[in-house]
């Protein structure tokens, strides 16, 4: 039994924290990836591309109300430190997902001569909310200053990231859609893996550069070695999705999974890359997930609640997908 | 220019304004669903459907501007107000937490069964959705009326180096304040849906809605308030009760009483000058504020003036904003109750809701919002009535605000309210909207007479 004290509780927080953001970025990602790709479509594909995420972007914007939840409870510290210095694009953020979620329920509800205005707007709020946690994301690695050589990089994650976002949105379509739609997203997902690479060759080659010893962490014997997997399996990743994109759809529409499981496992060996090399910080170099931590008493209360709610939080979510599995449909309340 | 702390305390105020209009509907009105559902299953009666097919659309729409308002406030904490969590993150971090796990992820997952899986799930799964959306919201306030109570009311830690450390779980959650704080803001949001049924079902009666249904929404909506608004009243009494006991300086503030002393009178109408430190154009009850507060005319009532530091600075909320806002609650409560209950009797003495007066149409249409009137109000009495604490005798606002350039907090308000403005339009307008809809779908409105056995075709 792991003893829960000062130095095992913080260790159990940014775990569940980083899993937190993890999730998010892949579920909302995709969703966000719809938004931004609803321009290029018809209207009638539009409210099949919404209708694809309409059960669940509420619970997966849920995810990242818990990563910023966790941050604030077991990191109070961190937390003040990092959204006082991102105070700008967390507001560009906010407003863009107040946009898109409202653009939800408006464009299905308000008069019909009004949708194509609500259309736009979730398209924007998509955009921005993108754009802002790409260039959070940037800042952040480059450690939170605001000096002009860090705004030029956090302006390339930026459009990285959202180009990301619209080739995982692009990869769900495909496995939610059928017919014209998806030989459509899967035109997308060809033009946008480009995004993809680039984001995370960017990310890859800036962080070691960031700091010394992030940069030993990765180019020291046999660390290095241990992590060459990451890597390795990245490009295989991007090769074999690259193949797959080429013949994609197939008949009998097998396969059709492929491209979105195949970017969320990118995302993920992407995001245990960054882990890897910010632990222990919680904010790059300056602040270290002990020196931030909360009390252990307080932390204690939490993971006791965690540990038997979040399964069942993870158990209802899965439901929710098992009911409302294979290809979407227009969405309607009877 | 204004500086960082006033405007980060507006754009608080802004938010979180803003934020409460939502969840003070979907919190009652997930159990009126669950109410509509459940009286589908058992009578089969249409009616009942329309109602849910009409107000779950309106509960769709409350909610997601409910949960998008309410990451704004998940933020504001870190870049506005770190000192918060910084000094009593211990409690109100877990209190948080534990609102996150057991109430945003319930509510979210099962909105989506409960609106789109009618047909994809077993009625007992559809049912039990929207029973766990409905207990999702109310868990949701659970938890965040136990921190803000907690924020009035503070118990059951201890500080070390100026941080908060909890001591007794116990009793951090049942707080001194937190049964009456709770009980009532329920109540509330049970008032703001009642009244706001009636409301819209009295616009569709006034623009010629003739159906079964819109009759029974507005006998329902009436006779919720006509139930509701007494306990809300008694609540609200115990609740100032228990104010008077914990935080004298806000009752002070309320009754706009200078001198602690006895036979303190009622005012009904004044304007406090703080710079004078008197009342100027007084209308009064005499010995009123004692009877209320004391249940005796010779009860002694706190004045502010008790509350003064050495110097003469203030150290009890401001006088004004408080004596107003618990007058237009207040207010707003009277005519709550003058409304509801004569729309009750009216309803019993012509023997239907089809057969009220258009007067009293008319006075329910324009109360539609009533209950957001009354709640944002009941909040400002209690919220600015705590100033300048932020956490009563543990931490002042001032000592929690960010660092942050003026400039940036006034551009991100400005921002946020035009924002605010034009969703709170369009929610407003998609009301109308609907209501509209619902009654173009009245048949006996079409050009063509239905045949007696067609049932009012709920309007998609």
């Amino acid at each position: 039994m792991i003893p829960l004290d000062a130095t095992t509780l913080p260790v159990i927080f940014a775990a569940l924290m980083g899993a937190a953001i993890l999730l998010y970025v892949i579920l909302d990602g995709f969703d966000l990836g719809v938004g931004l790709l609803l321009p290029l479509a018809t209207p009638d594909e539009r409210d099949r591309m919404i209708g694809s995420i309409g059960p669940f972007w509420d619970a997966n914007e849920t995810w990242l109300v818990l990563a910023v939840g966790l941050l604030l409870v077991a990191f109070p510290a961190a937390h003040g430190a990092i959204l006082t210095a991102l105070y700008l694009p967390v507001a560009v953020m906010l407003v863009g997902l107040i946009l898109r979620g409202v653009a939800f329920e408006f464009r299905a509800k308000a008069p019909v001569a009004q949708k194509p205005i609500w259309d736009r707007t979730f398209f924007a709020g998509s955009l921005m909310t993108a754009m802002s946690q790409g260039f959070m994301l940037g800042l952040y690695i480059m450690g939170l200053d605001w000096t002009p050589g860090n705004l030029a990089f956090a302006l390339l994650t930026a459009a990285a990231l959202t180009v990301g976002y619209s080739f995982i949105g692009a990869t769900w379509i495909i496995l939610k859609a059928e017919g014209a739609l998806q030989r459509k997203a899967v035109d997308w997902a060809r033009g946008g893996i480009w995004g993809m690479i680039l984001g995370l060759g960017a990310v890859s080659v800036a962080t070691p550069l960031v700091s010394d010893r992030i940069f030993a962490r990765w180019f020291t014997f046999p660390e290095a070695l241990l992590l060459a997997p990451l890597p390795a399996m990245s490009l295989l990743l991007i090769g074999l999705l690259w193949v797959a994109l080429r013949h994609l759809p197939t008949r009998g529409d097998q396969f059709a999974w492929f491209p979105f499981a195949a970017a969320s496992t990118l995302m993920t060996l992407g995001f245990a890359g960054m882990a890897y090399s910010f632990y222990p910080y919680v904010v790059p170099e300056r602040l270290t997930i002990y020196e931030a931590a909360a009390s252990p008493e307080s932390l204690t209360i939490i993971l006791i609640g965690t540990a038997f709610v979040l399964p069942v939080i993870l158990a209802y979510t899965v439901l929710a997908y098992v009911i409302f599995r294979g290809k979407a449909t227009v969405l309607r309340y009877d | 220019m204004m500086d960082t702390f006033l405007l980060s305390r507006i754009q608080f105020a802004a938010n979180i304004s803003f934020h409460i209009l939502f969840p003070t509907i979907t919190i009652a009105l997930g159990w009126v669903l669950l109410f509509f559902r459940w009286r589908f299953a058992r009578t089969g009666d249409g009616v009942w459907m329309d109602a849910y097919m009409f107000w779950v659309k309106v509960f769709a729409l409350t909610f997601a501007l409910g949960v998008v308002s309410g990451i704004t406030m998940s933020f504001q904490f870190g870049t506005n107000w770190p000192g918060f969590m910084e000094a009593v993150g211990n409690v109100a971090g877990p209190l948080l937490a534990y609102e996150i796990l057991t109430a945003f992820f319930l509510e979210a997952v099962f909105l989506g069964i409960m609106l789109f899986g009618a047909r994809r799930v077993p009625g007992w799964l559809h049912v039990t959705a929207t029973a766990l959306v409905a207990i999702g919201t109310t868990m949701s306030a659970f938890w965040i009326l136990v921190l803000n109570s907690w924020m009035h009311t503070p118990q059951g830690f201890e500080l070390r180096d100026g941080v908060v450390h909890a001591t007794d779980w116990w009793a951090i959650i049942f707080n001194p304040s937190m049964p009456y704080r709770l009980g009532h803001v329920l109540l509330a949001s049970g008032l703001t849906v009642a009244f706001l049924i009636a409301g819209v079902a009295a616009f569709r009666r006034l623009i010629g809605d003739r159906q079964a249904g819109s009759a029974l929404q507005l006998r329902l909506g009436l006779t919720l308030g006509a139930v509701l608004i007494p306990l809300q009243i008694l609540m609200g009494d115990l609740h100032g009760l228990n104010t008077l006991e914990h935080q004298p300086a806000k009752v002070a503030a309320m009754e706009g009483n200078w001198e602690t002393g006895p036979n303190v009178p009622l005012l009904l109408f004044a304007l406090p000058d703080e710079e004078a430190r008197t009342n100027r154009a007084e209308l009064a009850i005499p010995n009123g504020a004692s009877l209320i507060l004391k249940h005796d005319p010779d009860g002694v009532v706190p004045g502010l003036n008790d509350y003064l530091a050495e110097d003469g600075t203030p150290l009890h909320p401001p006088v004004a904003p408080v004596f107003w806002a618990f007058r237009v609650m207040v207010g707003l409560g009277m005519a709550m109750l003058v409304l509801s209950w004569a729309g009750v009797w009216l309803i019993r003495r012509r023997g239907g809701a089809d057969a009220l007066p258009r007067p009293l149409l008319w006075a329910t249409a324009t109360m539609t919002f009533s209950g957001w009137g009354a709640t944002l109000a009941g909040w400002y009495v209690t919220e600015i009535g705590r100033q300048p604490w932020l956490v009563t005798g543990v931490l002042t606002t001032e000592a929690a605000v960010a660092d942050v350039p003026p400039a940036m907090v006034l551009s991100t308000l400005v921002a946020y309210l035009a924002v605010y403005s034009v969703l709170l339009a369009a929610y407003v307008g998609v009301l109308i909207h609907l209501a509209r809809k619902a009654t173009a779908g009245d048949p006996s409105l079409q050009a063509v007479p239905p045949s007696g056995l067609a049932r009012a075709v709920p309007a998609e």
